[in-house]
């Protein structure tokens, strides 16, 4: 069970919190989709959870432990822009190695050739980066994943595929996912349940 | 290029855009990144061009507006309010009759607060009053005005873009992916504010992945396909499979969470490794020896389409133009 207790969180000192006592759980057979108005705090949110950030107050637990401060964090994050999520320096071939033993079957999955492997990625395009970037994340260690608007800027055809692949996989690692969207037809589709923050 | 006759605020023709790069020490190389874009845009219409990012679409907002980096060249014509813009009139109309509303929010100047960017540095009674409307309008806070642009939310920067691009009064406004990080809501809202900008006798260039979205909002659609448009179609179309020309916009249509998420495999080439032909070539169910040689442009249905496999259909001929005839009445 992934969960978070009463998160806290703000950017400044006076200002009012950005997330203000937040509480959730994810089993590791659930997707569940989290609903807000922009500006909500949303992927504030989602770094706490994956462990990007500290909250100033509450806790989040990995089967009742807080996530661990070295080695791999069992919570995995893919991110909105891919491009801005990949070292422009490093071949993609790096780019995956920086994730815990990826499976071949995985790659395969997600469609990725072995010429992309060979390449930089500004020499990708933004569905196949993202299709490196979802394999990163689906590492041996990985017990639930965070999908922060991760298909929005992809058209439907490369949406699908990936979604498709997604829930196969998660549903067959007992992965939980955490998912982002502002599609409601897309969550509908995706997630077994879903959340609405604002209430 | 459609069957209406109007007039034109803004004709595309033949456009390309490549980028001169180097490649392995000095060896340069020429990728082409847009190749023989057409695209017009009547009195009155929001035209949405949709692909997938990384596709190179933003480019045509740039190109528009001559701000493609130093290393682009461009090739092709761009007719506005039927004159040829040339980049000494582009550096002229651009931010006065042509607004930019850009994709990234990083197009914000991080150390300028939000209400100076706005005004442009204007502080008359008369340009105040207006951004107050204008964020009044897009549920703003007045507060906003005071802050940085890295206290503001992506949704919030999005609709600080928009009022910026109001601002100055515009007769075409170019979108580039406008809504992406909005709610459903607030993106309709958006939608909304373009379409009663249109339907006061403007353009609008929707520059978007978002084909749900345009499908709502817009009279047209031109389909973005690895670097080229392979269709052009009235929204319309998109009601039933059978009035679409391309095989890909069929997958695109098979694609939609609505129609039952159906998907086809492969991904859309990268610009260096473009394949003879048709660029769908590879993927297309359709596929022939054919498809590996020019493929022309084809006015279809009242719409455009680049592939040779697709048949005129004279039933469908009548009825697609009397659409045309509603959309430009309307």
């Amino acid at each position: 069970m992934l969960e978070a207790k009463n998160l806290v969180f703000s950017y400044t000192k006076e200002g009012k919190p950005v997330v203000d006592h937040v509480s959730f759980q994810v089993a590791p057979e659930e997707r569940v989709g989290m609903l807000a108005p922009s500006g909500f705090g949303k992927t504030t949110l989602m770094k706490l959870v994956g462990g990007y950030m500290l909250p100033d107050e509450g806790e989040v637990l990995v089967d009742g432990k807080p996530l661990p401060e070295k080695g791999y964090c069992p919570v995995q994050m893919i991110w909105q822009h891919p491009e801005k999520s990949v070292n422009p320096r490093l071949k993609m071939r790096e780019v995956l190695a920086e994730g815990d033993q990826i499976e071949d079957r995985i790659i395969e999955g997600l469609g990725i050739e072995e010429d992309w492997k060979n390449r930089y990625p500004q020499e990708l395009s933004g569905g196949e980066l993202q299709r490196f970037c979802i394999a990163r994340a689906l590492g041996k260690g990985t017990r639930y994943l965070i999908a922060d608007e991760i298909s929005t800027m992809l058209d439907l055809i490369t949406q699908g595929q990936i979604w498709n692949f997604l829930i196969r996989e998660t549903t067959e690692r007992k992965i939980g996912m955490l998912i982002v969207s502002h599609s409601q037809e897309l969550l509908d589709y995706v997630c077994t349940s879903q959340v609405d923050l604002t209430l | 290029m459609s069957c209406q006759e109007k007039h034109h605020i803004l004709e595309i023709s033949n456009l390309s855009v490549s980028f001169r790069q180097y490649d392995r020490g000095t060896n340069q190389i020429n990728l082409p990144v847009i190749t023989n874009l057409n695209v017009s845009v009547h009195d009155g219409e929001i035209v949405a061009v949709v692909g997938s990012s990384g596709s190179g679409k933003s480019l045509l907002a740039h190109a528009i507006l001559g701000i493609l980096p130093y290393n682009a060249s461009l090739a092709g014509e761009i007719y506005f309010n039927q004159e040829l813009l040339t980049e000494e009139r582009k550096k002229q109309v651009r931010g006065k009759e042509i607004a930019l509303v850009p994709q990234s929010v990083n197009y914000l100047d991080p150390l300028m607060k939000v209400g100076l960017q706005v005004r442009n540095g204007d502080k008359s009674p008369g340009v105040m009053e207006r951004m107050k409307a204008l964020f009044r309008k897009y549920h703003l806070e007045q507060e906003t005005e005071n802050l940085y642009p890295f206290e503001c939310s992506g949704g919030m920067s999005r609709r600080i873009l928009l009022s910026t691009a109001l601002m100055g009064n515009p007769r075409l406004i170019i979108a580039d992916e406008p809504t992406p990080g909005m709610e459903l809501s607030l993106a309709k809202k958006a939608m909304e504010d373009f379409r009663q900008f249109a339907d006061e006798g403007n353009g609008v260039l929707l520059i978007t992945h978002d084909i749900e979205l345009a499908l709502e909002v817009a009279d047209r659609i031109v389909v973005f396909y690895a670097g080229t448009t392979v269709e052009e179609a009235l929204v319309s179309d998109f009601e039933s499979l059978e009035k679409l020309r391309h095989p890909y916009t069929k997958a695109l249509w098979r694609a939609m969470p609505r129609n039952g998420f159906e998907t086809i495999p492969g991904s859309q080439p990268y610009v260096k490794e473009l394949p003879e032909g048709c660029v769908f070539g590879p993927r297309c169910p359709l596929f022939s020896e054919e498809c590996e040689g020019e493929i022309p442009e084809r006015v279809v249905r009242c719409g455009t389409v680049r592939c040779i496999k697709c048949e005129e259909d004279h039933s469908h001929h009548h009825h697609g133009r009397e659409e045309a005839h509603t959309h430009a009445g309307s």
